[in-house]
């Protein structure tokens, strides 16, 4: 398709799409921006007030970055989130894409419903369960460890990524595993290795998605975590960044800014994909 | 014979993921039902049913209300902004334009940083002493420089403040479901009520945006779920204050239940948001339905 | 009702790319029934666009009744179009679907009612009014969309393939009731097809265009007897007119015109043919082969043979054929134009 289709606007119109453009964009990023501008500026002068905060009074300083990098654990916090995000990966695949496959062909008319039903479960928020959750945590041994999280996160990224892989599983062929089964695979091995291999992309959309939640999830690991060094980034650098009422912001948004750029990018690119999985069906 | 082997290769591939769910989710729902009816606290080791005592206690408590109303009014108010401001804002972004990518992907920056350094971010935004929104206003004259407001400071300010992070926060989300919804409707349309002789603002409101309602359903829906059982925003910005004025129920239980020791207290309070839940829950079904209809 | 011009009407999506469109000139007389045919890409909807209005044009001019239209929005070019999927509103019921061009156009309330009434008897949907979109059949769909068209009587009517949805029966029905209903409303219409049938059964005249350029406008009958140069020639009629080439001419004959030599009366031009396959197809058959000896040994060639003619052909069987004089076109080699008749070494 031709880029500019579609019936000529006014030039009033045209206009307005650029000011509503302009005026949200600036509004929804500028926090990002305003973090790239706080980490490299001198706490002299983010802290002179008869300064403009939009100019660098003083020559910008990597003293903020050094900081993070050397004498917090931020690194360690990054460390351990990629390190649970892995394995919360692992574990929600397991679970999620043999459970997606049967929903969608191997239960008849109960699959859907079922599929629904798991959906449901994905409404029911981190809020509702911590309670419980700390005292279960607690009874296994597993407070203020990774592993309390590492069990607990699949329990949000299991049932949208059986969503998700279900609008992926259907859009696939019945007679692709129906002609690896007449050339002699069980329906198993016919899941396995034609099944599987095809959904690629819908399973490394899985993996981001899944990633990014667990970048994203601060309650659980507000709960479950007490110690300093087994944090994540999303729990480590708000609370822990800060000694008292000490706040470093230079420190403090530059570990904001480096955290989010990449998880922002990497979901930026599956986009459409999660989106699909939202909108249950309402758009065609 | 072929067909009941496939059954139960069926059940022992989705049998794992149901018991998880089950352990993780199901039974944890439960026992949140019984905390709330008992007398459980950190450490303790029985378990005794105290009826609705927990209940009584909450609703008795003038932070409770405050926190229940609070709850309300942020996701209410929350959403009608988010959901004006959505339609805009997709669209704005509908057509292809040069740099409509890079558009989008500041738009929705918001959604996919983790909420808790956004929000920490917002805290630095307004802080009391050095806030560049104040600063900002300063010089376009709006306020006056030794009387800028205290955006967290002050009740009423600071409810503003939560309302906006939150808005900031659901508003990218929005956007692209509403997105998806007008990309969904085909170019036909809009293009036949242009040449039947509907300006640009009627066959938005005539036809553009009724064939949107179930989109808008899902947005909403999603959007109200979202942000009235987040904790993070509250609890980074102003940790419930000043004086509890922006306390709402997720974070209360936070507080009465982890930090005050409280569990049954606090899933008391946290079992005040199933209600609601369902009710999302059943329309959520419903818009389901209707979409397998059409 | 209004004559509908372009000039030099020009579409040009990328730089330094053929244009989609290029510098078309066309005069759509009063009442006319007019189509545009051509195969797909060949711009024919592009074109279409640019007249309602709903594609911007790079240069050129479109003047509906008189008035240069180039600039203004769609709404304002007193056109109504029948889009290829009829683009109903899908949330409205038909009497809505009817009424909304009326209420754009801000005709008086009073006479809605009325109006409606009219276009729905005309198209004989009196009684789907109160059915939403999904709930009717292709051919009711497309009954509805020309309500919504004709409803507000517009100065012209554009049609975007209309009939494509249809399934092969209705489509020949439709095609003769939209036929009809032109003589009936007599209101000037622009018709897009990919169907040379649909373009020669319903057009008054038909413009052949291929890559953005106009090849011929002419009637029916003048497209098909009197191609204006090879592409017109081979895209009209199925199976496609034989060419030859010998020296600078390309001498062109349809098949139906490569008859046994047996039904020859006055001069014809002998071929002698060996068959390669045939096609029975009840009414006719074709009749695939290869010519035998002489300058176009070897060349394919393909024969119509009504089945009133008794004689049998079978694969590998040679026979001899002959085209009338009469019925040879002469194609110059170089720009594939039609000329007059010329010298050709058939030997």
């Amino acid at each position: 398709m031709p880029a500019e289709r579609g019936p000529r606007r006014s030039r009033l119109t045209r206009a307005g799409r650029w000011v509503v453009l302009v005026g949200f964009a600036v509004a929804l990023a500028f926090p990002f921006l305003w973090m790239l501008v706080t980490s490299f500026k001198r706490t002299s002068d983010l802290y002179n007030t008869a300064n403009d905060p939009f100019l660098f009074n003083e020559p910008p300083t990597l003293a903020h970055l050094k900081l993070l990098f050397g004498e917090t654990l931020f690194l360690r916090w990054l460390a351990n989130t990629t390190a649970v995000g892995i394995l919360v990966v692992v574990l929600t695949l397991a679970l999620a894409v043999p459970a997606a496959y049967a929903l969608t062909r191997l239960t008849g008319r109960w699959g859907p419903r079922l599929g629904i039903g798991i959906f449901l479960t994905y409404l029911i928020p981190p809020t509702l369960l911590f309670i419980p959750l700390s005292r279960l945590v607690a009874r296994l041994g597993l407070q203020d460890s990774l592993w309390s999280i590492i069990l607990v996160y699949p329990s949000f990224t299991v049932p949208f990524s059986i969503w998700l892989l279900m609008g992926f599983f259907k859009s696939i062929p019945r007679e692709l595993e129906e002609a690896g089964m007449v050339d002699g695979l069980t329906r198993f091995q016919a899941f396995l290795r034609l099944v599987v291999p095809i959904s690629v992309s819908g399973i490394l959309t899985v993996v981001i998605f899944t990633f990014t939640l667990v970048t994203q999830e601060f309650v659980y690991a507000l709960t479950f975590i007490s110690s300093e060094a087994h944090q994540t980034v999303g729990v480590g650098v708000p609370i822990y960044l800060v000694r008292g009422d000490v706040y470093y912001w230079g420190s403090l948004m530059a570990a904001c800014l480096i955290t989010s750029v990449p998880i922002a990018i990497l979901y930026n690119v599956f986009l459409d994909r999660f989106i699909a999985g939202f909108t249950v069906g309402a758009v065609k | 014979m072929a067909l009941r082997s496939s059954t139960r290769l069926g059940v022992a591939m989705f049998a794992p993921a149901l018991i998880y769910i089950a352990a993780v989710v199901g039974l944890p729902l439960c026992l949140a039902f019984l905390y709330s009816v008992g007398d459980v606290r950190v450490g303790s080791v029985g378990y005794h049913f105290v009826g609705l005592d927990n209940f009584r206690s909450v609703l008795r408590s003038p932070t409770f209300r405050r926190s229940l109303a609070n709850s309300f009014v942020f996701t209410i108010v929350t959403q009608l902004i988010v959901i004006v401001c959505a339609n805009l804002l997709a669209l704005a972004l509908r057509d292809r334009f040069r740099g409509r990518g890079f558009v989008r992907f500041l738009v929705l920056l918001p959604w996919v940083a983790p909420i808790s350094l956004g929000a920490i971010g917002w805290k630095w935004l307004l802080d009391s002493i050095y806030s560049v929104v104040n600063w900002v206003l300063v010089h376009l004259h709006l306020v006056r420089p030794f009387d800028a407001p205290m955006w967290l400071g002050e009740p009423r300010l600071a409810m503003a403040s939560v309302i906006l992070v939150h808005a900031w926060r659901m508003l990218p989300f929005s956007t692209v479901i509403l997105l998806a919804g007008l990309t969904s409707i085909p170019k036909d349309i809009p293009e036949a009520a242009a040449v039947d002789g509907a300006g640009f603002w009627r066959s938005y409101f005539r036809i553009v945006l009724p064939m949107m309602t179930p989109i808008i359903n899902v947005a909403v829906l999603f959007g109200v779920i979202f942000t009235f059982t987040d904790m993070t925003v509250v609890y980074i910005l102003t940790r419930g204050g000043p004086y509890d004025s922006t306390q709402v129920l997720p974070s209360l239980a936070f507080f009465t239940g982890i930090l005050g020791s409280d569990l049954s207290e606090g899933a008391a309070i946290s079992v005040f948001l199933v209600p609601i839940l369902a009710v999302i829950a059943i329309l959520m079904l419903r818009v389901a339905q209707k979409a397998e209809v059409v | 009702m209004a004559v509908v011009e372009t000039r030099k009407l020009t579409k040009v999506y990328a730089k330094a790319e053929l244009g989609a469109v290029n510098e078309v000139d066309l005069l759509v007389r009063e009442g006319e029934f007019l189509v545009f045919l051509g195969p797909s890409g060949s711009g024919k909807t592009t074109l279409l666009r640019m007249i309602a209005g709903l594609e911007e044009p790079t240069r050129g001019e479109v003047r509906i009744g008189g008035r240069d239209v180039t600039r203004l929005a769609p709404r304002d070019r007193g056109i109504a179009m029948v889009f290829q999927s009829y683009a109903l509103y899908p949330h409205l019921t038909v009497r809505k679907n009817i009424l909304f061009p009326l209420q754009a156009q801000k005709v008086p309330r009073a006479r809605h009612a009325e109006k409606v009434e009219w276009a729905s008897s005309l198209l004989g949907i009196g009684h789907l009014l109160e059915r939403r979109p999904r709930e009717l059949s292709g051919g009711e769909r497309q009954r509805v969309a020309l309500a919504r068209a004709i409803v507000r009587e517009p100065q012209v009517f554009l049609l975007d393939e209309p009939l494509s949805n249809l399934d092969a029966k209705l489509r020949a029905s439709a095609r003769e009731e939209l036929s009809r209903f032109h003589k009936r409303v007599g209101t000037t219409t622009i018709y897009v097809t990919h169907d040379q049938i649909e373009a020669m059964a319903m057009g008054d005249r038909v413009v052949v265009l291929a890559q953005g350029v106009v090849r011929q406008i002419g009637t029916p009958r003048e497209v098909y007897d009197q191609p204006a140069d090879t592409f017109v020639a081979t895209f009209l009629g199925s199976p496609p007119m034989n060419l030859m080439e010998a020296g600078e001419v390309i001498a062109g004959f349809r098949p139906e015109h490569l008859l046994p030599a047996s039904l020859a009366t006055g001069p014809a031009v002998p071929l002698r043919l060996r068959v390669a396959t045939v096609e029975y197809l009840g009414a006719e058959r074709i009749v695939y082969g290869v010519l035998l000896g002489g300058r176009f040994d070897g060349q394919k060639v393909v024969s119509r043979i009504p089945a009133t003619v008794p004689a049998a052909y079978a694969a590998d069987e040679t026979h001899d054929f002959v085209v009338p004089e009469d019925r040879l076109e002469f194609f110059e080699r170089a720009s594939g134009k039609r000329t007059g008749r010329r010298e050709f070494a058939w030997r």
